[in-house]
């Protein structure tokens, strides 16, 4: 029993279900992230806990009150929109105190909550302005600011941080986290950037064509992805994904890879239960900043594994450098250190974390677990 | 500022602008000439016309024509000027006006952001009317009138220009909210705002520009509307019924002086309202089409 359950919610069209089966408890407090490409139906699932679209099949609670059917007003919940949907013709005061109005409470306590919302979020010099009159991430401002002064059970964000430059994206998303960390609000946060998933959510749900692929937190998405599309939308960049071929070294399980030059490398995993899949063929899963220079190496990691190959591309970006690399006929990107000695054309000698490397099953492109 | 040379693509040489605005301002001075022809000959005795020069400026000024064609001059049967069929006019025009714009603004409100299965369908028949010529229905309408009990009557034509306004303005409401946020509706509804709440404090304050264009649209309509007014107008002619039967009158002297004075009486109220709104009539035309 969450304190937002979504039970076994179906979404359909027509005949089309573009929605099947979702179940996410959500707990009080929590920060749950819907990531997906779009038309993954994560924007759909959020409209259907708003009210504003109906729920085809299965049932939506809050607090323990199933809410199917009930109008979006009486679900106690506040929504902020990607295009903040401020009224043109209020001020922005009148714009966050609205549906206090609307909800019948008496004028001083509209004041009282709207002087301390604005004092919350800096935003109470700007109260007898319009919103036409406001920058960018100030109308960001106000549309928490009117999701806030209604105190509900749950927060809805619908991609609020896309409209804004990239600059202002990363301020705004300190903020809404600070704002989860000081006030512990209840949060579904709808958007298709895994960076903003990552960072913001204590629990994220990545879907895909309607299912959801995998619930966990940001740590178990990124390090144990449960199939190739997390593994592949989560990080940036994106998980290096290799054939390879499970040997057996030693007693140990393998993968073996071809390097540049066609050469048969072997790499340990860590897995020893991927012995149940010896001569067979895997994916491999490497993410770009497992595989470094033998210096730069995470030194706690237990498995670290050597291999030479010829760099083909350098891309030095200021933080770090993308060293480019073919592995099994795959480009494949490592991030190294930027002062990491390596030019292109060079046969380097590259250290790869197998700690943290996972196998895919070729066929049903789910992770194996062993 | 002004030392700096402007050589860009559309500034033109000064013997081309001199040239552009002589070409202007001598069209603008031959459409302006019927205008003056009215105003001059309205304010003349009615010798001076029959006797000579059409073109020239009264030798003695005088208001009387205004003054016959407002309140003495023979309509019809009765002496009584174009004063009773101005108000007439006045009686029919705000409340069809008003009551078209109304509904067409909640039709399009409705048709835009309450969407139901087969809206467009309803939008296209309602489209359709627009190009329904009006001789096509005075029979059907004649009965409809008949049977409500509103034939002959102020109300009766209200009802017509209403029912025959809805099409037009709610294609302009329409087109108009299609391109209003949905996600402000939505907003709305979340904050538990309802149906007529949202179009009173949302939608309406935003309708300015569309508004005037309906209301433009519809006045001139509904004012100069002629073969209505002269079909069910019955003891309540519309003021362009009243006109005609001044200036066509057969019997006594062509009283042109009076004629002309009553012919601008008759527009003068749509130059009004264009005057006042026409430069949110442009506007309101180009919202929409325009993403801004």
């Amino acid at each position: 029993m969450g304190f937002l359950d979504i039970r076994n919610v179906t979404k359909s069209y027509g005949n089309v279900e573009v929605l099947h089966r979702v179940d996410i408890a959500v707990e009080e407090g929590e920060f749950l992230v819907l990531v997906g490409p779009s038309g993954c139906g994560k924007s759909t699932l959020l409209n259907m806990i708003a009210g504003l679209e109906a729920i085809t099949g299965g049932e939506i609670a809050i607090k323990n009150r199933v809410v199917n059917g009930v109008h979006p007003s009486k679900r106690n919940i506040a929504m902020v929109f990607q295009s903040y949907a401020l009224y043109p013709n209020m001020t922005v005061g009148q714009n966050m105190t609205f549906g206090l109005e609307m909800h019948g409470v008496p004028k001083p306590e509209r004041d009282k909550a709207l002087a301390s919302v604005a004092k919350l979020l800096q935003i109470d010099h700007l109260l007898d302005r319009k919103p036409g009159q406001l920058s960018g991430g100030q109308r960001q401002r106000v549309a928490m600011g009117r999701a806030l002064v209604r105190n509900p059970d749950v927060f809805l964000f619908d991609e609020p941080l896309s409209n804004l430059d990239a600059k202002l994206r990363v301020d705004m998303r300190t903020e809404i986290k600070k704002l989860h960390h000081n006030l512990k609000t209840t949060i579904v946060y709808v958007t298709h950037d895994q960076i903003e998933a990552m960072t913001l959510s204590t629990r994220i749900a990545v879907m895909n064509k309607g299912f959801v692929q995998q619930l966990g937190t940001p740590k178990e998405i990124y390090d144990t992805p449960a199939n190739l599309f997390v593994a592949t939308f989560m990080g940036s960049p994106a998980m290096n994904i290799v054939p390879a071929t499970v040997v057996m070294e030693g007693g140990q399980p393998h993968a073996a890879v071809t390097d540049a030059e066609g050469q048969v490398r072997n790499l340990r995993f860590s897995q020893p239960g991927l012995a149940a899949w010896e001569g067979k063929p895997i994916l491999l899963g490497i993410r770009p900043e497992a595989i470094t220079d033998p210096e730069g190496a995470d030194r706690k990691s237990s498995n670290i594994q050597p291999l030479t190959n010829r760099v083909t591309v350098t891309e030095p970006s200021g933080a770090d450098t993308f060293v480019t690399m073919t592995l099994s006929g795959k480009d494949v990107i490592a991030r190294m250190r930027a002062d990491a000695n390596v030019t292109a054309g060079q046969v380097f000698d590259f250290a790869v974390n197998m700690e943290k490397a996972v196998a895919f099953d070729p066929a049903t492109e789910d992770r194996i677990t062993a | 500022m002004s030392a700096v040379t402007q050589d860009t693509a559309v500034s033109t040489g000064r013997a081309t602008r001199a040239f552009l605005y002589l070409v202007l301002i001598l069209f603008a001075l031959f459409y302006l000439l019927p205008l003056y022809v009215m105003g001059v000959n309205s304010l003349k005795p009615l010798p001076e016309i029959t006797g000579g020069n059409m073109m020239a400026l009264p030798q003695t000024w005088t208001l009387d024509p205004w003054r016959s064609a407002w309140s003495t001059a023979q309509i019809g049967v009765e002496p009584t000027g174009l004063k009773p069929y101005f108000l007439n006019s006045i009686l029919m025009v705000v409340p069809a006006v008003a009551i078209s714009t109304i509904v067409g603004a909640l039709n399009g409100y409705v048709l835009t952001k309450w969407r139901f299965r087969g809206d467009t369908w309803v939008f296209g028949l309602m489209l359709f009317s627009c190009f329904i010529p009006f001789q096509i229905v005075l029979i059907p309408m004649a009965v409809v009138l008949g049977k409500l009990g509103l034939a002959g009557s102020v109300p009766g034509l209200i009802l017509v220009h209403v029912v025959y306004g809805i099409g037009f303005t709610t294609l302009y409401f329409r087109n108009y909210y299609a391109s209003f946020p949905t996600e402000l509706i939505r907003a709305a509804q979340i904050d538990g705002a309802g149906f007529f709440r949202i179009f009173w404090r949302i939608l309406l304050p935003v309708s300015g520009p569309i508004a005037v264009v309906s209301v433009i649209w519809q006045f001139t309509n509904i004012w100069n509307d002629f073969l209505f007014g002269v079909s069910f107008g019955g003891t309540s002619q519309p003021m362009t019924v009243a006109l005609n039967n001044l200036v066509q009158s057969s019997t006594g002297v062509k009283e042109y002086n009076v004629h002309f004075a009553g012919a601008i009486l008759a527009a003068l109220p749509t130059l009004f309202v264009y005057i006042v709104a026409g430069r949110y009539f442009v506007r309101g035309l180009m919202a929409g089409s325009v993403k801004g």
